[in-house]
């Protein structure tokens, strides 16, 4: 495990272990819709073998299930003097650093599972679509006051494009 | 305001003096922050097209009746004829009645659209408002700019006529002004970028009266050099000679990958005889190749890439013409590439990202985005020295490394031999290297490629790792940019190295982005 993706004295913070539900329940929801995709072959032809793939993918799902919570454990943010630093995967891992100026909007949503759970997605959105910078499962009051924040180091340091 | 163009007054001006004679109207008066009139055959250019077309067939049509009529042939006619309908029983004059009644109604409204269709160039913004029923207003904030186009219409250059497009950043956000005098476009595009450049200084409007008539002039325009020789240095001028664009086109990726097809269907109609099948495959394929090499010829055709005072000027085109300026700072990443048939010529073409989006049809894509459509490693560094204001020799020493060099020559931290698995022909040319104010990002062995992001210009760092990346100890980097063809990141590179780069990169765009001042790029007060 020493090959992994770190960066040295970063003091990460983490999103709400809370999200670890809204990911069950939204991998569920995959979960259910490849199964029964996956199954058309099997039900039509009547092949048993054909069978063989829903059970792939059920072992998959049940993998990714069981990872979630260190999957959640595994997103993680930083605002620096200068940058926001988000990090986020575990199998496939991403560091990214957007510096403040380059905010042109940010986005909070919520979904229906995070509604319940009162949490809320913060997307950071800059001019290059690929810098993608999501941090799901923040607690309402969180998102907004992290909102806040960002708009306010973003004004101190405009930039152009 | 000066002389009754402006629309607030009542008393109206003379609509030929835009066109007539266009010397006498000088190109700085149109930035005045005033409203002002666009080309009085506008309308008849934006969409009379139809209408002359429309009165063509209509003519082409009532020509047999026409000539009965005025030389008195008896009539024969038939009853399904609608010409023949209208020419008996007296009913002509009432048709001709009719129809000089449509024709009067669309120059009212032709006139009236002219009237309505006007623009004003303030300090801040550019803004045009037309439409008689609709009306409509657009705006474009002038330190947004991306670049400003001229486009001369094969159809509008009859009239003198040239469309300016200003690219505002953002998608489908172009302000148009179509159609101004053609004479009037060029200066009047100097006039927008000095006020976008934020210099206080103002320069003279330098445009001679011209005195030869209406013909005489543009019969000047058409055979005039593409480039106006005054505009830029010739010494800083890149051209493209048409053997060598025909000889690209020839053998570019795609032209190749075609010809290998169509030989392959060729041969297996030899082979097993079905011609018909094969032929009726073999249509789509040369059509395609027929319309890929016609766009490309035409959108490179005359090219030229100079540099002038407010940014780099890329013109072509044969009959339709068509130049664009960028100021500083609009490009937010390079690529230098080579087909791998260019190989043997030794020619590379060149890609820039940039944050407007065109909504010129897929044909003029590659305007956007093509800064040089071919040329030799000569070409290639000097048009990067002007894509790259500010480059050194060293740095030109280090531009010229990272598209023919390979291994750590010239500052490149290259990958781990390891990294043969997952770039078995590039592991010895793939690295990276920066030169001040520029990442670059060196790879490909066998289609080469570097791509270049100015540090002021990146919108995010990243650095990425998989599962076969991590059992290698190797790592991803990326520098995000607004979208385009050019994508920015590099694999295979040694873990360590990669977190390296993504500390120092990150912490270099940050400082970059607070001096970066080309929004307002003469603010200093400066002339160049």
């Amino acid at each position: 495990m020493t090959n992994r993706l770190d960066l040295p004295a970063v003091d990460w913070r983490r999103v709400s272990p809370k999200y670890v539900l809204v990911d069950v329940i939204s991998t569920l929801v995959v979960t259910v819709a490849l199964l029964v995709a996956s199954s058309i072959p099997a039900y039509v032809s009547r092949v048993t073998l054909w069978w063989i793939l829903p059970a792939v993918v059920l072992v998959i799902m049940v993998l990714v299930l069981a990872f979630v919570p260190r999957r959640v454990r595994a997103i993680g943010y930083q605002l620096r003097d200068d940058d926001l630093l988000f990090r986020r995967g575990l199998l496939f891992q991403r560091f990214v650093s957007v510096p403040y100026g380059r905010m042109q909007l940010i986005d909070i949503t919520r979904g229906p599972v995070s509604r319940a759970l009162g949490l809320s997605d913060l997307h950071f959105v800059t001019a290059a679509a690929s810098s993608s910078v999501e941090i799901p499962g923040l607690l309402v009051v969180d998102a907004e006051e992290l909102r806040d924040q960002l708009v306010a180091l973003a004004e101190t340091r405009r930039a152009g494009l | 305001m000066t002389d009754g163009e402006a629309t607030n007054g009542p008393s109206e001006g003379d609509p030929i003096k835009d066109l007539l004679p266009p010397g006498a109207v000088l190109a700085t008066r149109l930035a005045d922050g005033e409203w002002h009139r666009l080309h009085p055959a506008t309308p008849l250019l934006r969409g009379g097209i139809v209408f002359i077309a429309i009165a063509g067939v209509f003519v082409s049509e009532a020509r047999q009746q026409l000539i009965d009529l005025f030389f008195g042939a008896p009539g024969g006619h038939e009853d399904g004829d609608p010409f023949g309908f209208l020419t008996r029983d007296g009913r002509l004059p009432l048709a001709l009645l009719g129809i000089a009644a449509v024709l009067i109604l669309i120059v009212v409204i032709f006139y009236l659209s002219w009237r309505v269709h006007t623009f004003r160039i303030t300090d801040e913004v550019v803004e045009v408002r037309s439409g008689l029923i609709r009306r409509s207003l657009r705006k474009g904030r002038l330190d947004r700019i991306q670049g400003i186009n001229i486009v001369r219409p094969f159809f509008a250059r009859l009239f003198g006529a040239a469309r300016l497009e200003i690219d505002v950043a953002g998608h489908d956000a172009n302000v148009r002004l179509d159609y101004l005098s053609s004479a009037n476009a060029d200066g009047l595009r100097r006039d927008i970028l000095r006020l976008a450049s934020g210099t206080k200084h103002s320069e003279e409007a330098h445009t001679p009266p011209d005195t030869r008539g209406f013909v005489g002039q543009r019969v000047a325009e058409f055979i005039a050099p593409e480039l106006d020789p005054s505009f830029a240095p010739p010494e800083s001028v890149v051209r493209v000679n048409i053997g060598r664009l025909i000889g690209s086109i020839l053998l570019h990726d795609t032209t190749f990958t075609l010809l290998v097809l169509i030989v392959l269907a060729a041969i297996a109609s030899a082979t097993f005889g079905v011609i018909e099948i094969v032929i009726y495959f073999l249509v789509p394929f040369v059509l395609a190749l027929g319309s890929f090499l016609f766009r490309r010829f035409t959108k490179s055709v005359r090219y030229s890439i100079a540099s002038t005072p407010d940014g780099v000027r890329v013109g072509f085109g044969l009959l339709t013409l068509s130049n664009e300026t960028l100021p500083p700072g609009r490009i937010h990443s390079i690529q230098v590439r080579q087909p791998i048939l260019w190989r043997l010529p030794g020619w590379w073409e060149i890609r820039v990202n940039r944050a407007s989006k065109s909504n010129a049809k897929g044909a003029d894509a590659q305007r956007n985005t093509t800064i040089l459509p071919v040329g030799n490693l000569d070409d290639v560094l000097r048009v990067l020295a002007l894509l790259l204001p500010g480059t050194s020799l060293e740095s030109i020493d280090v531009l010229r490394r990272g598209i023919v060099g390979t291994g750590p020559a010239g500052g490149f931290s290259n990958s781990p031999r390891r990294a043969i698995v997952v770039r078995p022909f590039a592991f010895r040319r793939n690295g990276f290297a920066e030169i001040p104010g520029v990442v670059l990002l060196r790879g490909g062995g066998i289609w080469r490629h570097l791509t270049m992001v100015p540090e002021a210009r990146a919108q995010s760092v990243g650095v990425t790792q998989g599962p076969l990346y991590r059992a290698l100890d190797l790592a991803r980097v990326h520098v995000h940019t607004v979208n385009g063809p050019v994508r920015a990141e590099l694999g295979g590179l040694d873990r360590d190295v990669a977190v390296g780069f993504f500390g120092s990169v990150s912490l270099e765009v940050v400082s970059a982005v607070s001096t970066d001042a080309t929004h307002r790029w003469r603010a200093d007060g400066s002339t160049a």
